[in-house]
């Protein structure tokens, strides 16, 4: 299946495991249509003129505020906020001033639901005062706004000194004084018309509605955009431009009291712009993720027992998520998470690091915020670390952890033991100006193998088995042992072959027997990323948007319950 | 103006207006005059205007150390723009002249765009409303001290035992929410919470418990109890032994049964009902409404003037919430309309119900493990997901105290379960029911310890 993100292919009637076809990649486009950062940065004139003067955004009518980023008087504020931090007492102080947009259509069958534009702005300021930490965030952008909840943040550290124990220690990092990063779009998609954008919607939608079986449909895009802007009392001052867009569409089939639903996350979310969301071609893929729903609803409920499951990326990458980048969050392995998200069985550190086997040789996961388009890619996290590449897990053996400043200290015994520097992993982040960074994860992907397998190969290769196509159901235990998955479409494999859809499919798990029982991975060409904007964590939750790459899988005799019950 | 520089400025005018409260969250007056601004900016044929104020302080601890602590004040003004049936929406955080306007022409350039909403009513004329008392100055007004002082009382006995680490959360809000529009309506109502969660852990990570406590006013929140509560349960809890899993008598902790029963909220919709995808759906058309689908001790309401709840008394679109029973002894006694489906169907909207109360019983969870030959004992439940929308089958996993009973007493600690089963299985095996109580996971549930027979456990867990 290794057309899924590459040219486009005839759709087979008799080929239902073609979940998306690609129109033809634009990575060439991309190359050519990126603007450097520096070409869009507006001049301070332009911004002091006044908003009655800023350029119109053609398609959209409405006036669009300046970027905030490479704003000389953004930069005027965070280094204010610092020097007020460090007036009242703060050691060590960090500031994020950023712009948080946010554009959503809804639809369903022939009608917009929902339109809402999201615009927001502020700043939240951050400080150490004796090893304690303090935070404020204001939407008061002005001198004495910024300096305000930066000596707020400190009082609030040092109320705190005493129920203090042991200090934070930074680990140190590089300043980087005047950087800038912009993430992997083309076309911006809040320049894009809503006509544009409901007329995809509506489009797809009647395509959809095209099958028989199917009564309802609901569609949706949702954009994000970011100006985030950081400085800290290490000397750093960087501004990062970030996009990500997420199409949706779910089919629900419905026939003889039989309700059957393929969707909503039929396209992955991506760290890309309006070129993504074409490339997606929703409009001719409806018609297909509706017959894959009207099938469902005749599909053989499935016998439960032990299958081998070829897991698809779009499948595979919520039980990566779930089972090995959760517990692999340094915050849940110490217990910072225990109160909500949980700890992990992956702990003590001295008791699994090079040690833990978690799947055969073949198994090899590494952190990163460097994946072309993948929705954790950044330049800089919200440390003002430059995030490098790591493995976590090498040759099956777990070998590092997701870190931030705080944390990478805490693991300075295994980095000296391996003759290599204690630095963090640049996986601090916050969702917000209004919300304290701390842990989230960085873009978790599994190598594909060695040898260039296809999906249809893993198929060929599989005696008695399900295929599992789409994320469905998904639940997972505190400590990230016991897990339930399901999947948008399960189709049965008899001798090397698809002999069609299954329904009621879920596959219970413990993790490491699970990834033990990994003994084929598709190649490169059947890498895939698969992501969510909406991964939860900490106190108050904060959503974290992720991706993670992975190929194809086989894993061995797997527990598979059925899930269907009557009323 | 003349000082200004770049996006940021606009929020110097902010202050300027003095629409900032002492604290940050608009009051009545306040807030009034903001929608009053916003109204009188537009130019469509209706205009609403919804207003979020919040003020929110919080402390985190956790490995026995102080974590991240903190506070975000931040008020957004969102305005909806219909020309006929077109509409759309504009958030902003930007208070200043300025910003209010750029958000008001914003969303009516994008309202102009779209596609007419057929199911768009128009805008509610101005509503009476009972107010509900829901401020206490005791949350609105806490230090910083008060909290690292509340966080003591978990951390010092965790440091001073040796066997126990802690972790903990305590956050408070202060805020207000207005509705208005250019048809005469004006709503307005302010809150406080405070939430407190603690999980006590043994240090031979065997062992974890969990309690929480939550309340509209600061003062009442029993920061010792609650320590006592999770550090009893963890030390309890240590060494679990794994039992079969299948059927068992489960005795649901209030917080449990929250988790449980609100997902029936999202199934209680009329249209979902109507259009034949929801759980109370009947197979052939219409609805499940007048029959009995639960046992009959059951009755599920919601009520926002009820004191464990204090509930803004309207919903998003301004019009009143009203107590509303959902489930009466058992029978579905009506389903929720929002207003477009109620006028559609000939029924009464009902509003949106924010909060979903159980009423609760008489027997209490010592009667209830007395009278248990062989059972369970559940604190909480973790990760529930829907597997079957039609049938309300959910999974999920037990979490942090989990206890097998045996001839009338808590026998010993058991390893962590799945479960896969629907709640409208549960309350029809439903043996036992105990008083209602606030619960603490969010969502306004008040809830009570039930006992119920047959709950389908599908395999053990490791997670302490």
């Amino acid at each position: 299946m290794e057309g899924l993100r590459g040219a486009p292919r005839a759709r087979a009637a008799t080929s239902p495991l073609l979940p998306i076809r690609f129109m033809p990649s634009r990575r060439d486009f991309l190359k050519v249509g990126g603007v450097s950062l520096g070409a869009l940065a507006v001049s301070p004139e332009l911004l002091r003129a006044g908003s009655a003067h800023l350029p119109h955004t053609s398609n959209t009518g409405y006036r669009a505020l300046p970027p905030l980023y490479t704003d000389p008087a953004t930069r005027e504020l965070m280094l204010e906020a610092l020097d007020a931090a460090k007036r009242a007492g703060a050691s060590w102080a960090d500031v994020r001033i950023s712009r948080n947009r946010n554009n959503s259509v809804n639809t369903r069958e022939q009608q917009v639901t929902n339109v809402v534009e999201s615009d927001t702005m502020g700043c939240g300021v951050r400080v150490l005062v004796d090893g304690c930490w303090g935070f404020a965030a204001t939407q008061e952008l002005s001198a004495p706004g910024v300096g305000g909840a930066a000596q707020e943040a400190v009082a609030i550290a040092k109320a705190n000194r005493v129920a203090r124990d042991r200090r934070v220690d930074l680990a140190p990092a590089p300043a980087f004084p005047d950087a800038t990063w912009r993430s992997a779009y083309t076309v911006d998609p809040f320049t894009v018309s809503l006509e544009e954008k409901v007329g995809l919607l509506l489009a797809a939608n009647a395509e959809a509605l095209k099958v028989p079986t199917i009564r309802f449909v609901n569609s949706g895009l949702s954009f994000v955009k970011e100006e985030r802007n950081y400085a800290n009392t290490d000397g750093s001052v960087i501004t990062q431009d970030y996009v990500r867009s997420w199409v949706t569409l779910s089919c629900t089939a419905s026939a003889n009291g039989e309700v059957a639903v393929r969707g909503p996350e039929v396209v992955q979310p991506a760290g890309r712009g309006w070129e993504y969301v074409l490339e997606a071609d929703i409009v001719t893929n409806a018609q297909l993720w509706g017959e894959q729903a009207a099938e469902k609803l005749t599909a053989r409920s499935v016998d439960v027992g032990r299958y081998d499951l070829i897991l698809h990326p779009s499948q595979l990458f919520l039980t990566i998520h779930e089972s090995l980048a959760h517990p692999t969050e340094l915050d849940r392995v110490m217990g910072y998470e225990a109160n909500y998200a949980g700890t992990s069985f992956m702990a003590p550190p001295e008791q699994v690091l090079g040690s833990l086997k978690l799947g055969p040789p073949m198994l090899n996961l590494i952190g990163n915020r460097s994946e072309e388009g993948a929705l954790a890619t950044i330049g800089y996290d919200d440390d003002g670390v430059k995030p490098d590449d790591f493995h976590i897990i090498k040759d099956g053996i777990l070998n590092d952890f997701q870190t931030t400043r705080e944390q990478a200290p805490w693991l300075d015994w295994w980095y000296k033991q391996n003759g290599q520097p204690s630095r963090s992993h640049g996986c601090s982040y916050a969702q917000s100006w209004a919300d304290v960074q701390f842990q989230r994860r960085p873009n978790v992907s599994l190598q594909p193998g060695e040898q260039d397998l296809s999906w249809d190969d893993l198929i060929a290769a599989t005696d008695r088995g399900i295929a599992m196509i789409g994320r469905s159901s998904y639940s997972i235990d505190q400590q990230r042992y016991n897990a339930q998955f399901g999947a948008q479409l399960c189709y049965e494999i008899k001798g090397g072959k698809i002999v069609g859809q299954l329904k009621d499919v879920a596959y219970q798990m413990r993790t490491p027997d699970f990834w033990n029982a990994l003994d084929m991975l598709g190649g490169k060409s059947s890498y895939e990323f698969g992501g969510t904007f909406n991964d939860g964590k900490g106190q108050p939750s904060q959503a974290n948007a992720v991706s993670h790459g992975c190929p194809p899988v086989r894993i061995r005799n797997i527990n598979v319950i059925n899930t269907g019950r009557s009323l | 103006m003349s000082t200004d520089r770049g996006a940021p400025r606009r929020l110097i005018g902010a202050a300027a207006h003095g629409v900032l409260a002492p604290n940050g969250v608009l009051a009545r007056e306040e807030a009034e005059s903001l929608v009053a601004r916003v109204i009188g900016m537009s130019t469509a044929d209706a205009v609403s205007v919804s207003v979020q104020s919040a003020r929110e302080t919080n402390l985190r601890f956790a490995d026995n150390q102080m974590s991240t602590s903190g506070v975000t004040t931040n008020t957004t003004v969102r305005v909806q723009s219909v020309f006929g049936k077109r509409r759309a929406s504009v958030v902003t955080n930007d208070r200043s002249d300025d910003g209010l306007r750029r958000a008001v022409e914003q969303s009516q350039t994008i309202a102009r765009l779209a596609p007419e909403d057929p199911e768009y009513l128009g805008e509610l004329s101005a509503q009476t409303y009972e107010p509900v008392s829901a401020w206490f100055d005791s949350t609105a007004e806490l230090s910083a001290d008060a909290r690292a002082q509340a966080a003591l009382t978990a951390l010092a006995p965790a440091r001073a035992s040796n066997d126990l680490t802690v972790a903990g959360y305590m956050v408070c809000s202060a805020s207000a929410v207005a509705l208005a529009n250019n048809a005469g309506l004006f709503a307005y109502h302010r809150s406080t919470n405070a939430n407190y969660s603690l999980t006590a852990r043994t240090n031979d990570g065997t062992g974890s418990g969990w309690a929480a406590i939550e309340d509209n006013d600061w003062n009442q929140l029993d920061f010792a109890a609650v320590a006592r509560d999770a550090i009893d349960k963890a030390r309890r809890s240590r060494n679990p032994v794994a039992i079969e899993p299948g059927r068992y008598t489960v005795i649901f902790e209030p917080e449990a049964t929250a988790n449980l029963v609100s997902v029936m909220r999202g199934a209680l919709q009329a249209r979902s009902a109507d259009e034949g995808r929801s759980a109370f759906s009947k197979t052939g058309g219409g609805t499940k409404v007048g029959e009995r689908i639960l046992d009959q001790r059951v009755t599920i309401s919601s009520d926002p003037r009820d004191p464990l709840v204090r509930g803004a008394p309207f919903d998003g679109d301004g019009a009143p919430v009203a107590k509303e029973v959902w489930v009466r002894n058992g029978v579905l006694e009506q389903l929720s309309y929002s207003r477009f489906w109620a006028q559609r169907q000939g029924k009464q909207p009902t509003g949106g119900g924010n909060s979903l109360e159980m009423a609760g019983g008489t027997d209490s969870m010592d009667s209830m493990i007395a009278s248990t030959e062989r059972g369970i004992v559940v604190t909480r439940l973790w990760y529930l997901r829907a597997v079957d929308p039609r049938t309300l089958v959910y999974t999920g996993l037990t979490r942090d105290g989990t206890f097998l009973v045996e001839n009338g007493k808590i026998a010993r600690s058991i390893k962590n379960f799945r479960f896969n089963d629907s709640p409208l299985f549960m309350l029809n095996n439903l043996e036992a029911i105990g008083p209602a109580v606030r619960t603490a996971g969010g969502g306004s549930l008040v809830m009570p310890v039930i006992k119920v027979r047959d709950f389908n456990f599908t395999s053990l867990s490791d997670a302490v």
